[in-house]
């Protein structure tokens, strides 16, 4: 097992905030737009570098989605910041009509999704939205693993053109990746070369994939860790070479089993290369208040949840089921 | 160029026919609505806007309009064919397979003049007033018009809208609503009755102006005197009063002809009624 380390904690939406002001000092045609959480985005050292090119919406999602929509006619690269909650479940249509089905260059930048929200409860911990936004055509989505990882999706989103959704969290989590990574949208990357079993990982369920894959190590299982921080377009052909060399899959983040990765390897494994999966994701449920810790034990969403799926699907591999 | 306004009478009159021919073809579609807007596309299109027929989806340095009430569809295609955009042939695809003018207006298709979906109700206003910042910010002095349904104004999204352009001096917007009083399920009145809509909008801070969307005349001095209150650090609003049918005497004083078509016996009576002034596509 490939030794990964860290030496600091980080949030993601903190990496978000840094990737955002660095993609407006390159390019003089990007905006942002907060639903009056600027300093839980991080978006307040843009609105302070960048006053003329921040906008202020108030709590009025829908009206920002379609404003954002607006700007992009004229040559703007509007950033959309709020909780992922109020970035997707509540501004579906206006996302599907003004953005997806428009065509248009808009960056949906989510924070707090998933139960690592915490102590606010269900209300604000959506486990819905990889499976909202990916079923809409054209849209890309990504779910990046930690600070650095996060800080690189974003100035690489600044230059593709078209609708993206940007999946990320409120807790501090270990980094891990490498502060100059060049973030190629759906390229996925091998954290770990391994021939038992694949796990494919997305968020913050990457360190706790790591975590296991060393667990898994001391039983004398060899895991391959692929982290899938593009949901859509998906890496088909890295799932398809992985599978075919081990035979067996983990799928592991933090949403729904139902409509996430998990189900995107499903449907690519179907097609091409029936494998016994398991899923490592909150079990069709809300979430509820506690800490992020708290939660991610009660829902399963650990790295010894990872291990028992990994046995699991070794068993069925094994069993030929 | 001076304003003629028997030219854009005529102009209208095609368009009323193109909408009722369009409808009739694929027997569906929203003539109602369409009939009692024309005038005010074929002022927009023909007279107030600065625009360019070489379509660019960024449209900088031009005037922009974006039609937030999708659903009069027809009464947009027309005006977009008759001022070059494209073919007028092409009108005879409407709502057809493999179209561009699809039954709501949509960018998905590469129609040119066309540069946001619409249909469902309530987004236009934001999208406007996107494009109204973004001109701010390139130094555009260009004007950004839209077009809303009364009935379309029951959507939340318009009054967060309403909001934010008033508090920012999103003062480059021409904002105009199709008061018809009508919508699918009766009057406006019977359905949800939208209170007194001048008294609302200038309590959300907007300049608001009145006009007879039926009058060309009325509809020009009404356009050209909003274009005089923009760069006031107001928003602009314009309640446009129509009657749904307009130009075909069966199909007004009711929320009938909202969405259904003429049957044959109806078109040739409907078309009775409008002259041919540019020939028919």
């Amino acid at each position: 097992m490939k030794k990964y380390t860290y030496t600091e904690k980080k949030d993601t939406r903190s990496g978000f905030g840094a990737g955002l002001l660095e993609a407006s000092k390159k390019n003089k045609d990007v905006v942002a737009l907060c639903a009056d959480l600027t300093g839980s985005l991080k978006m307040d050292a843009f609105q302070k570098e960048f006053p003329e090119r921040f906008f202020q919406v108030g709590i009025a999602e829908a009206n920002m989605i379609g404003i954002a929509a607006g700007m992009t006619i004229g040559g703007k690269i509007p950033f959309t910041g709020t909780f992922a909650n109020f970035s997707t479940g509540r501004v579906y249509d206006q996302i599907r009509q003004s953005v997806a089905y428009s065509d248009k260059n808009v960056k949906i930048c989510a924070s707090h999704a998933g139960i690592t929200l915490g102590e606010d409860g269900a209300t604000h911990q959506i486990l819905e939205d990889i499976g909202l936004m990916k079923m809409l055509p054209g849209m890309t989505v990504i779910n990046p693993c930690d600070y650095n990882q996060t800080k690189a999706a974003t100035l690489a989103i600044a230059e593709h053109e078209g609708p993206v959704y940007l999946r990320f969290g409120r807790p501090t989590v270990p980094v891990f990746t490498d502060p100059d990574q060049k973030f190629e949208i759906g390229k996925a990357w091998m954290v770990n070369e391994g021939t038992d079993v694949s796990i494919f990982a997305t968020g913050h369920l990457v360190w706790k994939a790591i975590e296991a894959g060393e667990k898994l190590a001391e039983m004398g299982i060899n895991a391959e860790i692929i982290n899938i921080h593009t949901i859509k377009p998906l890496d088909e052909k890295a799932i398809l070479t992985s599978v075919a060399k081990t035979g067996c899959v983990v799928s592991a983040e933090e949403h729904n089993r139902i409509g996430g990765l998990g189900d995107s390897i499903a449907q690519v494994l179907a097609q091409h290369l029936p494998s016994p999966q398991e899923y490592v994701a909150v079990n069709d449920s809300f979430g509820e208040s506690g800490t992020p810790d708290q939660l991610m034990e009660k829902y399963g969403l650990s790295s010894d949840a990872i291990v028992k799926a990994v046995q699991k699907v070794l068993a069925r591999k094994k069993a030929g089921n | 160029m001076a304003t003629n306004i028997e030219q854009l009478t005529k102009t209208a009159s095609q368009v009323r026919r193109d909408i009722l021919r369009m409808v009739h073809a694929c027997q569906s579609g929203h003539p109602g609505g369409s009939l009692g807007c024309t005038d005010f596309l074929v002022a927009l299109y023909f007279d107030i806007m600065n625009h360019r027929t070489d379509f660019s989806m960024d449209g900088n340095g031009e005037d922009l309009f974006f039609l937030s009430n999708g659903h009069i569809s027809p009464v947009f295609y027309s005006v977009l064919a008759r001022s070059g955009y494209f073919d007028v042939t092409e009108l005879a695809t409407f709502r057809k397979l493999n179209s561009r003018l699809q039954g709501h207006p949509t960018t998905h298709e590469h129609l040119p003049g066309v540069r946001m979906a619409s249909g469902s109700l309530g987004q236009g206003l934001s999208v406007a007033i996107g494009g109204a910042l973004t001109k701010k910010l390139n130094g555009d002095a260009s004007l950004v018009f839209s077009l809303h349904g009364d009935g379309e104004i029951q959507e939340g999204q318009i009054w967060e809208a309403a909001m934010y352009a008033s508090a920012n001096k999103v003062d480059n917007l021409i904002a105009t609503i199709d008061v018809n009083g009508q919508q699918i399920d009766g009057s406006t009145e019977q359905v949800l009755s939208l209170g007194n809509l001048k008294a609302k909008w200038e309590a959300f801070g907007w300049d608001v102006l009145e006009m007879n969307g039926n009058d060309m005349t009325d509809v020009i001095r009404g356009l050209n005197l909003a274009k005089t209150k923009t760069s006031k650090g107001r928003p602009v609003l314009i309640l446009m009063q129509t009657e749904m049918g307009n130009g075909v005497d069966f199909m007004m004083h009711s929320h009938k002809w909202h969405g259904i078509a003429p049957n044959d016996e109806q078109l040739a009576n409907a078309l009775g009624q409008l002259e041919e002034t540019l020939g028919d596509y």
